[in-house]
């Protein structure tokens, strides 16, 4: 019946087992005992970051270009509450996590001990489910069953609080065989038949639409295959989320791009006029639908989600079909095609939707000398493209602007914090990018404001020799916050400039990266052919048009109908509701 | 959908019974804005591995099916049954009440206690504590009435509840 072993040994063995190749931690006194057994072994590799935050960040990145589980191993107290963060930005993008923390030992428990903290009280709200283990016999089960909670059904991070004690004790270890659980059990499989009425519905649509989401992404790479069936099956346009992109290729014909507060005036128009919305993992969050009672006031909808709690949270649906929405769309399309459907007649669809397309809603003109921030995103695409390049993100305009310009074609190969929306993200994930896939080019865009969150991630980049880059869209301002304040405050931009920036080049140096400055329209093409060529990791400072604002836009308590597409259509102030919105 | 008439929904939760689920449960209420009316648990099995939760909530009927899903998806539930929409079923409350006082109030107390079965379970010369069980309407009318004949403190359960006839939930 197993070995005896100690906890910490069970740890690492579990690890094993379960197939893990990377961690990503910072040690200290709780977690002493798994860094020691870690050390006498060579089948896992730790990745020590700088701040326990970007540990998770680059599990996530990890985790988000790979499909597989991303792990961290963080100390007890503030090794748990930096970890916060991260946990909570994973479990607002269904973002498969296990995080290790240490835990003062158990009879210390409930006395304030040093670097004692409530983790499992703290993390409660923010994971998907925790666990403090007591018993060490208890860890191998305990462990095992959290990968299989990470990654099954809606993923989510799990945290798995490990006195000291329990890892200096000794119990027998047995590799489990399948997991099943006596209370989760995600339903995969959708109702037959809610997939046949679905199947008659959209068959008989003369304006569907095709509203996809990270769900696509999280279900695998099949699933975004079965859903470029789907679209060609159905002859249905398809819009994605922010956390969908990639899953249908940009160019595709049928697709409208990114739909939501900065997306595309076809897809938000075609969301409003639609008659019948096929919703695919995705959840109708208020980014996406904006003002609820004016959002698709005419379609009847179905809404494919493999979390039952998604289903009319905020917005009623049709139908509703629970299950993972790779499965679902393919016994969509197995009844679609026993039943000999064909697409019914969009002629009449497809040309409101041209009208829209023709607004050229992501254009953008070119006024005086200053580079444009949308167009150091196009050319970052255009001169990469051929690479495939993994793209992460920080938060804020630059983010949208990626989201806008930079095509994606295939799944896992965009990076961002969508649900949480936390700047500091995207280098760390970047690097856990970096990790999964070696020889990828994984270019982290940026902000200047979003990359000091998070910069002493270079160091990480450097000790393990990761060729990421770091492409800064330099503004000298947090951009979003002051697009927001010119448009809800009045112009009066209230701590939003970015003060005494760092000579970002010699930043980069003294990391060990090397460092390029874009000053201006001139130098963009041999900026980014000199990034790319270099073979380690290099930080780019691309100085931009300081005060671009990100449009279109549907500002905060309008509907879809009520896009600005550009700063000429700015109205006045918003009123004290849609100032409440954020 | 919050704007609709609110409605009081009765839950049956059925959890593992392990160290944080019910903070779990609360949590959740907490987090998300729903209210609890009541909220009893305790352990229900043979083997001490389940606990029952019944939890009195408000709200509209949208949101009352938000509340179940949200709870269903917790790692340790077991079950989650809306009662009220289930059918029949029987809420019953306890309660501990306290009234002191002397002479025409005491024997007072002690008759409406008897007209509505609360049984005395202390007694001094000057107070007694009474024990009633029933709906919450019948135990709130209770209390009402000991109010003036000397009411000095109350402790109730909070409602439990179970559906009516052979079946299980």
């Amino acid at each position: 019946m197993g070995t005896e072993m100690t906890g910490a040994d069970i740890v690492v063995q579990a690890l094993t087992d379960l197939g893990v190749e990377v961690v990503f931690g910072y040690p200290g006194g709780a977690v002493l005992p798994i860094y020691d057994a870690l050390f006498q072994q060579n089948r896992i590799r730790h990745i020590l970051v700088r701040h326990e935050q970007a540990a998770v960040h680059a599990a996530e990145g990890y985790a988000r270009s790979s499909g597989k589980v991303g792990v961290v191993l963080v100390t007890s107290g503030p090794g748990a509450t930096n970890a916060v963060t991260g946990i909570t930005d994973a479990l607002m993008d269904s973002i498969p996590l296990v995080v290790l923390t240490g835990q003062v030992p158990t009879h210390l428990i409930g006395t304030d001990a040093f670097q004692e903290c409530d983790t499992v009280g703290i993390t409660r709200h923010c994971s998907k489910h925790n666990y403090l283990v007591q018993e060490t016999a208890r860890l191998g089960p305990v462990l095992h069953e959290a990968f299989y909670i990470a990654r099954s059904g809606r993923p989510g991070p799990v945290v798995i609080d490990i006195p000291k004690d329990v890892q200096i004790m000794k119990a027998r270890y047995t590799k489990p065989g399948v997991i099943s659980h006596k209370t989760y059990k995600p339903q995969v499989k959708g109702d037959l038949a809610a997939i046949e009425a679905a199947v008659d519905m959209l068959a008989a649509a003369e304006r569907p639409i095709l509203y996809t989401g990270g769900g696509v992404i999280n279900s695998g790479p099949v699933a975004s295959q079965l859903l470029r069936e789907l679209a060609k099956a159905t002859g249905a346009p398809v819009t994605s989320t922010l956390m969908g992109l990639g899953s249908v290729p940009d160019d595709h014909p049928q697709f409208l791009g990114m739909l939501g507060m900065h997306g595309s005036y076809e897809a938000n128009m075609a969301m409003n006029k639609c008659d019948l919305m096929l919703c695919l993992g995705a959840r109708f969050d208020d980014r996406v639908t904006g003002r609820l009672d004016a959002f698709s006031p005419t379609s009847r909808k179905i809404h494919v989600d493999i979390d039952r709690s998604s289903f009319n949270k905020t917005v009623r649906v049709d139908l509703a079909i629970q299950g993972d929405v790779g499965s679902v769309m393919e016994d969509m399309l197995k009844v679609w095609r026993a039943r000999g459907h064909r697409a019914a007649d969009q002629k009449a669809w497809w040309e409101q939707i041209k009208g829209w397309r023709s607004r050229n809603s992501f254009g953008f003109e070119q006024k005086g000398d200053a580079l444009l921030p949308q167009k150091a995103i196009q050319r970052l695409y255009e001169m990469t493209k051929a690479r495939k390049p993994i793209i992460s993100t920080e938060v804020g305009q630059h983010q949208m602007w990626a989201a806008q310009h930079f095509g994606f074609h295939e799944p896992n190969k965009w990076l961002t914090s969508g649900g949480l929306g936390t700047m500091g993200y995207g280098l760390p994930a970047a690097i856990g990018a970096q990790l999964a896939y070696p020889g990828a080019l994984v270019i982290d865009i940026a902000g200047e404001a979003s990359i000091q969150m998070n910069i002493q991630e270079l160091g990480t980049a450097t000790q393990y020799r990761l060729p990421v880059k770091v492409f800064i869209i330099n503004n000298e301002y947090m951009g979003m916050v002051r697009q927001w304040q010119e448009l809800n405050h009045g112009g009066r931009y209230s701590e939003s400039y970015s003060d005494s920036l760092p000579d970002f080049v010699k930043l980069a140096e003294a990391y060990g990266w090397k460092g390029i400055t874009i000053e201006g329209p001139d130098d963009l093409d041999a900026g980014i052919q000199a990034m790319i060529d270099h073979p380690g990791p290099v930080m780019v400072d691309c100085r931009v048009a300081k005060l671009a604002n990100c449009f279109p836009m549907i500002p905060s308590g309008a509907s879809h109908t009520d896009m600005i597409l550009s700063a000429a259509d700015e109205r006045g102030e918003a009123d004290d509701d849609a100032k409440a919105l954020v | 959908m919050k704007h609709l008439p609110s409605e009081r929904h009765t839950l049956s939760i059925l959890v593992d019974n392990e160290a944080g689920v019910l903070a779990r449960i609360v949590g959740l209420f907490s987090a998300r804005g729903y209210n609890i009316e009541s909220l009893t648990v305790a352990d229900v099995s043979d083997d001490h591995a389940v606990s029952r939760i019944t939890v009195v909530t408000n709200g509209p009927p949208p949101v009352i099916d938000q509340i179940m899903a949200q709870l269903d998806r917790l790692v340790p539930v077991h079950k989650v049954v809306d009662l009220t929409d289930w059918g029949p079923h029987v809420e019953r409350e306890m309660a501990l009440v306290k009234v002191a006082g002397v002479g025409d109030k005491r024997v007072e107390a002690l008759r409406l206690a008897d007209i509505f079965r609360a049984r005395p379970v202390d007694t001094s010369t000057a107070s007694f504590v009474f024990e009633v069980s029933g709906s919450s309407e019948k135990v709130n009318q209770f209390i009402a009435l000991m109010r003036e004949v000397g009411l000095v403190e109350v402790a109730r359960t909070g409602v439990v509840a179970i559906a009516r006839g052979a079946e299980a939930v």
